[in-house]
């Protein structure tokens, strides 16, 4: 089993390096510089621009700034944001709580309505069931975000007034320090009355936007393994001995088809950042999606790589342990049967 | 540190509790974040609207206006050179108190003095400064208003007396003083920072004498500000509480305040302004923007060194067909470099009317042969007083075709498109500006002599003597009628001798809801409010 540990944790470290080196490069192909980007009409006088270009770094060859950066992160040092002068640290951290929540609510609206729906549409084989949950995940599935999220804030929240158009919780009502940065946490903590309930509600669109193309996978995916599962020996035993519908679909087949649905739901990490980055510029959430964008914008070569190395990171992390806890379920693929 | 930018905040906001739902507090939908809340050390707009409500400046713009009147100087003489401003300060004036969670409190013990304001310059100007360095350091606005070279010397007379000596005449210079990057600061905060080593704070946790004090900054979330009672300095705040609600896309900020999440929104989407002014419970405000998009003729170039020639391509281009499908209505076709809403403004001159058979006929006088190829740059990035500079580019190519001539349309990156612009590599380039203090000078000096050198900002690169002579006079000139004289007969100079095409000022639109009253529109473009109430 550590021999297995090893061995995809191995695997990994190819992996960071190229994405450190896929990140610095990117962004510095994209034209126009930090101290460029500043600029406005009144262009920039040709020493000031060295003189800054120098104490930023950019002077120097790239070769050496990729050596620099790399020996930097090596020692932990994820550099400080050109635009706001802070560690590119302790900006991650302030606001990755926003995007946690944000995920965990996007995928907890995708886990309780897909398992359940391809569960259902899987017993149902062939009936409109079925056949509508299988058509509205394709939609779903295929859903672009930002459509999807403007739609959803103009017939739920501005027309119908059933939530909050965007932000975490009501400003005009609530004000109180954050403790956790996780805003239901603090709501809770803060014990102001209605204060949790507003930081739940301003949850509801954003999670759902995000979490439809995760609903959409989880559905066809828990219907398929259900299928599969549903013609095994065992089921069919559980039937002949009498036990009720519930009983045999609820705990001896979902059971079984939850395993795959559950290394889909890991491998979904990735999904769901990439997802954030557009879901928290809609619905301006304050989390990693929107500070990465917006460090694009201006060219903060430290935030952005700092950024991405970081997102990819715990993507990376989620990816390892759902391999190794798939190992540790299936020992097949442990020992690469 | 962070901890400190998230997480400042007053007693006064700890001690609110249940209160703070009675009181009044009006939200803005703001666009962005701020890079800090020093505004010495920023650029955009954003980052200025941000530290706005937590400071003044020795002189102000009236809200609403770009008129100049008295901030925490109470009054200035200017010497008779015009070389030596001596300002008096407003006695009394209290600064703010912070309580940051984390990070060093401070309870101011002395009122505002002349220390606050050296302070507030010496930052800036010199290099061996304690806070020269912090937070990045660069100090742009006040390098591009060329204060480095204009400031001799600024001392302290008395507590309430500093003096300002510059090198040279300059009337702008008091517009200047009423930019955001000179804001006063707590030179008093400085030093108990810089005692207990903590002097990053100082940009993230402001303390100022604005009518509004710094509660807390969530960043990407929100701003929180507290009225603050014993703000004497400008117009007090008519609200309890001042929240920006950080929300960056523009159709987010429209439904948030159609559905009373917001009370103001900035910068709507064109296309939006239709539905908005028909919505009862909104306000649609505009006002013509302190900008200007215009189109260099390189004159240092043939066949632009001819006069008929640049005429001509004013009279071909139909200015009113781009104000209508680029700017959607929201531009007025522009006459002079500067917009109508600005003193010294020439009604006089009435520009080129679209004329295309006017065209052809300078064009032969000037001895030009058609077809005739030039290139056309353009943009290749939205700017205030543009909204797509390519599409111009095009409506203008269609127009110039019309008359003969072939534009070939040319773009570079944003960066070296300026760089190679401003070195005159174009035979016709757009660009635009806009204003920065309301000083026509600060348009003026786009058609000087000086910037008409290689790497100037002169992208004509045209130099007129009479222009320039004026330019030069007016700028060492305190009385605002002489100097106007002087920038009217500019325009008309300007007019004739047509090294531009002069295309739009955008119109700025401001929305809010209805129960929100007293709010100035102002030219610079800035949000202010205080004096701003809910009824």
């Amino acid at each position: 089993m550590l021999k297995f540990f090893l061995k995809r944790a191995a695997l990994t470290v190819p992996t960071f390096l190229a994405l450190m080196f896929i990140t610095f490069v990117a962004i510095r192909l994209v034209p126009g510089d930090p101290v460029e980007v500043r600029v406005g009409e009144r262009g920039i006088s040709p020493e000031r621009l060295a003189h800054f270009r120098k104490e930023l770094g950019l002077d120097q060859p790239v070769w050496k700034q990729f050596v620099d950066y790399v020996g930097n992160l090596l020692q932990g040092d994820f550099g400080t944001s050109l635009a706001t002068n802070e560690k590119v640290l302790t900006e991650f951290f302030a606001l990755f709580p926003a995007t946690i929540e944000l995920s965990l609510f996007a995928m907890l609206f995708a886990t309780m309505i897909g398992i359940p729906a391809g569960a259902v549409a899987a017993v149902k084989r062939g009936s409109w069931f079925d056949q509508s949950l299988m058509a509205l995940s394709l939609t779903g599935f295929s859903m672009p975000i930002f459509w999807w999220g403007l739609l959803l804030i103009m017939l739920v929240a501005e027309r119908w007034g059933l939530t909050p158009v965007s932000g975490r919780i009501d400003l005009i009502k609530y004000y109180f320090e954050p403790v956790t940065g996780f805003m239901t946490i603090d709501a809770w903590l803060s014990g102001q009355k209605g204060a949790f309930a507003s930081a739940l509600h301003h949850l509801v669109l954003p999670s759902i936007v995000l979490g439809t193309v995760p609903l959409a996978t989880i559905a066809r995916m828990t219907r398929s393994s259900m299928l599969e599962v549903l013609s095994e020996d065992y089921v069919r035993t559980a039937r002949a001995k009498g036990l009720t519908p519930f009983r045999v679909v609820g705990l001896h087949a979902l059971r079984n088809a939850l395993i795959p649905v559950v290394t889909v739901i890991g491998l979904s990490v990735g999904g769901l950042m990439a997802g954030a980055v557009l879901t928290e510029t809609i619905f301006s959430w304050p989390g990693i999606g929107k500070w990465l964008i917006e460090s694009i914008g201006r060219r903060d070569y430290p935030a952005l790589q700092g950024g991405v190395m970081l997102v990819s990171s715990v993507v990376i992390l989620v990816n390892l342990l759902v391999d190794v806890l798939y190992g540790v379920i299936n020992p097949r693929i442990r020992h690469g049967r | 540190m962070k901890s400190l930018a998230l997480a400042g905040m007053s007693l006064a906001a700890l001690l609110a509790g249940s209160a703070a739902l009675q009181a009044k507090t009006l939200v803005y939908c703001s666009e962005g974040s701020p890079e800090n809340f020093s505004p010495a050390l920023n650029t955009t707009g954003t980052s200025f609207d941000a530290a706005r409500p937590i400071y003044n400046k020795l002189t102000e713009f009236e809200r609403g206006s770009t008129k100049v009147v008295p901030g925490l100087a109470e009054s200035w003489t200017v010497s008779e050179d015009s070389k030596v401003f001596t300002f008096k300060l407003k006695k009394g004036v209290k600064f703010h108190s912070v309580r940051p969670q984390g990070g060093v409190a401070f309870t101011p013990t002395r009122d505002f003095n002349a220390d606050d304001v050296l302070f507030a310059f010496n930052r800036q100007g010199d290099e061996k400064h304690p806070f020269h360095k912090i937070s990045g350091g660069k100090y742009d606005y006040y390098s591009d208003m060329d204060m480095p070279k204009n400031v001799k010397s600024v001392e302290k007379v008395d507590d309430y007396t500093v003096r300002l000596t510059l090198n040279e005449p300059n009337a702008p210079i008091l517009a200047n003083l009423a930019m955001d990057f000179m804001a006063i600061p707590s030179a008093e905060y400085a030093a108990a920072l810089q005692k207990a080593g903590k002097l990053e704070q100082f940009d993230q946790v402001p303390v100022g004498t604005g009518p509004f004090s710094f509660v807390a900054y969530q960043k990407d979330a929100v701003i929180r500000f507290k009225a603050f009672e014993a703000h004497t300095a400008t117009e007090k705040a008519k609200v309890d509480d001042l929240v920006y609600a950080i929300t960056p896309d523009p159709t987010a900020r429209y439904s948030k305040l159609k559905a009373g999440e917001c009370h103001f929104m900035a910068y709507p989407r064109p296309a939006d302004l239709p539905e908005m002014q028909k919505d009862a419970a909104l306000k649609v405000i505009n006002q013509s923007g302190l900008n200007i998009a215009y189109w260099a003729y390189n004159v240092q170039k043939p066949p632009f060194d001819k006069k008929e020639v640049r005429q001509a391509l004013n009279y071909a281009i139909d200015k009113n067909a781009i104000i209508r499908d680029v700017y959607l209505g929201a531009g007025q076709a522009a006459v002079n470099l500067i917009p109508p809403t600005m003193w010294s403004y020439n009604t006089a001159v009435k520009g080129y009317p679209f004329d295309q058979a006017k065209a052809k006929e300078l064009l032969a006088k000037a001895g030009v042969t058609t077809p005739l190829d030039i290139d056309l740059w353009y943009m290749p990035v939205q700017r205030p007083y543009n909204p797509n500079a390519k599409r111009i580019a095009e409506m203008m190519q269609a127009d110039l075709a019309k008359v003969g001539i072939n534009a070939k349309l040319v773009t570079f990156e944003w960066g070296e498109y300026r760089k190679r612009a401003q070195q005159g590599e174009h035979t016709t380039a757009q660009l635009g500006w806009t204003g920065d203090n309301g000083d026509p000078d600060n348009f003026f000096f786009l058609r000087g002599c000086s910037g008409a050198r290689p790497g100037g900002q002169n992208l004509t690169k045209w130099c007129n003597k009479d222009y320039d002579d004026r330019l030069i006079k007016a700028r060492g000139m305190s009385n605002q009628e002489a100097r106007a004289k002087l920038y009217e007969e500019m325009q008309v100079i300007e007019n004739e001798e047509a090294p531009d095409l002069k295309i739009a000022h955008s119109v700025v639109y401001e929305v809010m809801r209805k129960e929100v009253e007293g709010y100035k529109q102002s030219p610079l473009g800035d949000h202010r409010f205080n004096g701003v109430e809910l009824k």
